[in-house]
């Protein structure tokens, strides 16, 4: 019997690994191998044909901190976050809330939210152009009918992180209100009835119970707020190119330039490494916060 | 409930969801009309498809429905493949080491991809991969998220069922395919929505890992296509825009329903 089960241990043991080893091989391939082997050739120079790339310890992020442009792309990347995550947050609440009530044009609504949401982030950004051009552009007619001088929106640094933000805000709320929706089912109705017995106010209603039942929606959702604060950067392509003068600029669209315009990995390998480590720390709240929640239930 | 404040909220939220169509709306009206008409909002002058014709003669658009189509399809088997191997495992097997491996799998939902682009390139190049659709996907088939979707759905499926077809002399991937695979249905069709869309909608890797028209996908010739140096006016490019997303948006706003629920259980881990 000891025997049997023995060789069922074994079997299974085989087995696993097995059906594991193909993830595994890929996810060494493409996720941990090239997060080591950056944080590896962030050590080392940039080798030129004169000089052969050599250990140099920590001076690729020495370089970094010492470069005003870095600097300003982590602001700019900061603002970019603090600005959208908040924002797109509170406007997917009151979108769930308002696809979730009794009102007329419900099924319009619903569309009109989360259509941004299956289009490519290029082609919201071409939509976008159309209201940012100078002169022809949509913002800019309207100006004019209220005798507004014409906005260069994309072509002045006090504006053009302002106008990315706006894109991004509007692709992300109506993804964001999804999950609200789907929390704001699963109130009993009876709770709002009890609301209405006492007489509470919507308000207070929403404020004293809503809100707190929608934490740990409001909680993954802010995760993956940030999370978006550093990978949506494809409008940029389109928009600004990071511009003028890196006013807009964000870290993972200076990662891509500086290993494939500027040709200058150990220096975009750095900066990789620094946004994996902020990755870590959010990810550290995440699993934080999901042993919470398992304590709760 | 006062009928005045219940109006107002409705009207805000009706303004709400005008404001968010609207880009889409001025694109569709800018595409379907000559430049001069549609910056200058003429709205009794004629609707016209030239802007169509124009953009679609500007690019080998067919080609890259072809390869995003292609890619999308690539991207998905690969991934039913292995996250249905891993996620069973990880649900019904016992192995040691499992705990550990399962950390490592959940590490990798924050090692995002498009951050490790300078390595998964020369990786990728390494592997003589680069220029190819299997290039652009591969990167995305372990995906660890799709491993820990299935491990849900395959734990609640009973034991009492794994053990019948065990009796009736199944062997273990016998089980998974005909047992498992049936139940987890409507977990696969969340995914492949899910996965669809992403990778339809993907541009930065794509960007760099493809170089020419034979293997790039949508979003990076529309980026091409639209750039300023082609010197493209707003019509055109809102044509081509239109024309781009028309698959996936016509798709959305037909299984709408299916397609938020997919979201949403996608979602909620």
């Amino acid at each position: 019997m000891a025997e049997r089960v023995n060789i069922e241990r074994r079997r299974q043991a085989i087995y696993g690994w097995l059906l594991l080893s193909p993830a595994m091989i890929l996810l060494s391939i493409f996720a941990f191998y090239p997060t080591l082997a950056t944080l590896w050739s962030s050590l080392f120079s940039r080798g030129t044909r004169r000089r052969a790339s050599e250990f140099v310890g920590t001076e690729n992020y020495a370089d970094l901190f010492a470069d005003p442009t870095f600097w300003l792309v982590v602001q700019n990347n900061l603002l970019y976050a603090a600005i959208t995550i908040p924002v797109s947050i509170a406007i997917a609440l009151a979108m769930a809330l308002w696809a979730n009530s009794k009102i007329s044009a419900r099924g319009f609504i619903r569309t009109a939210y989360f259509t941004p949401t299956v289009l490519p982030m290029i082609a919201a950004a071409n939509l976008w152009l159309f209201f940012y051009t100078p002169g022809l552009g949509v913002l800019d007619q309207i100006g004019s009918l209220f005798g507004l001088p014409s906005i260069n929106w994309l072509g002045q640094p006090e504006t053009a992180l302002w106008a990315i933000i706006i894109v991004t805000i509007w692709k992300e709320a109506g993804f964001f209100m999804i999950f609200y929706l789907a929390a704001l089912q699963t109130i009993p109705e009876d709770l709002k009835e009890a609301a209405d017995i006492e007489g509470t106010s919507r308000w207070t209603y929403l404020r004293r119970i809503v809100l707190p039942l929608l934490m740990p929606t409001t909680l993954f959702i802010v995760v993956n707020a940030m999370i978006n604060s550093v990978k949506l950067i494809d409008h940029l392509f389109i928009l600004t190119k990071g511009g003028p003068s890196d006013a807009s600029k964000l870290i993972l669209y200076y990662i891509w330039e500086m290993a494939f315009a500027f040709f200058d990995a150990p220096h975009a390998a750095g900066m990789t490494i620094l946004v994996l480590a902020v990755l870590c720390i959010v990810a550290t709240i995440q699993f934080f916060y999901i042993d919470r929640r398992t304590h709760y239930q | 409930m006062t009928r005045f404040s219940r109006f107002m909220e409705s009207f805000a939220a009706i303004l709400l969801a005008v404001v968010w169509i609207s880009p889409l709306m001025f694109a569709v009206w800018a595409a379907f009309h000559s430049t001069s008409d549609a910056v200058n909002f003429n709205l009794s002058s004629a609707w016209v498809l030239d802007n169509f014709r124009t953009a679609w003669s500007g690019a080998p658009w067919l080609q890259y429905f072809l390869n995003t189509f292609l890619l999308v399809t690539v991207v998905l088997i690969g991934q039913f493949i292995l996250t249905t191997l891993a996620g069973f495992a990880f649900a019904k097997l016992e192995f040691p080491g499992k705990g550990f491996v399962f950390v490592l799998v959940l590490m990798q939902l924050f090692i995002l991809p498009e951050v490790l682009i300078v390595e998964n390139y020369a990786m990728v190049s390494r592997l003589g991969l680069f220029d190819s659709i299997l290039g652009v996907g591969m990167p995305y088939m372990a995906s660890a998220f799709g491993i820990f979707l299935m491990r849900q759905s395959f734990k609640s499926v009973p034991m009492e069922l794994h053990e019948a077809a065990r009796i009736e002399g199944c062997s273990l991937l016998g089980i998974l395919w005909h047992v498992y695979v049936p139940l987890a249905k409507p977990t696969y069709l969340a995914y492949a929505l899910v996965s669809v869309s992403t990778h339809w909608n993907n541009f930065l890797w794509p960007l760099i890992v493809t170089n020419s028209p034979e293997t790039r996908p949508l979003t990076v010739g529309l980026s091409i296509f639209g750039a300023p140096e082609n010197g493209v006016d707003i019509s055109v490019i809102s044509a081509a825009t239109l024309m781009s997303v028309a698959p996936l948006l016509f798709a959305f706003l037909i299984f709408q329903r299916q397609f938020v629920q997919a979201f949403l259980r996608a979602g909620i881990k």
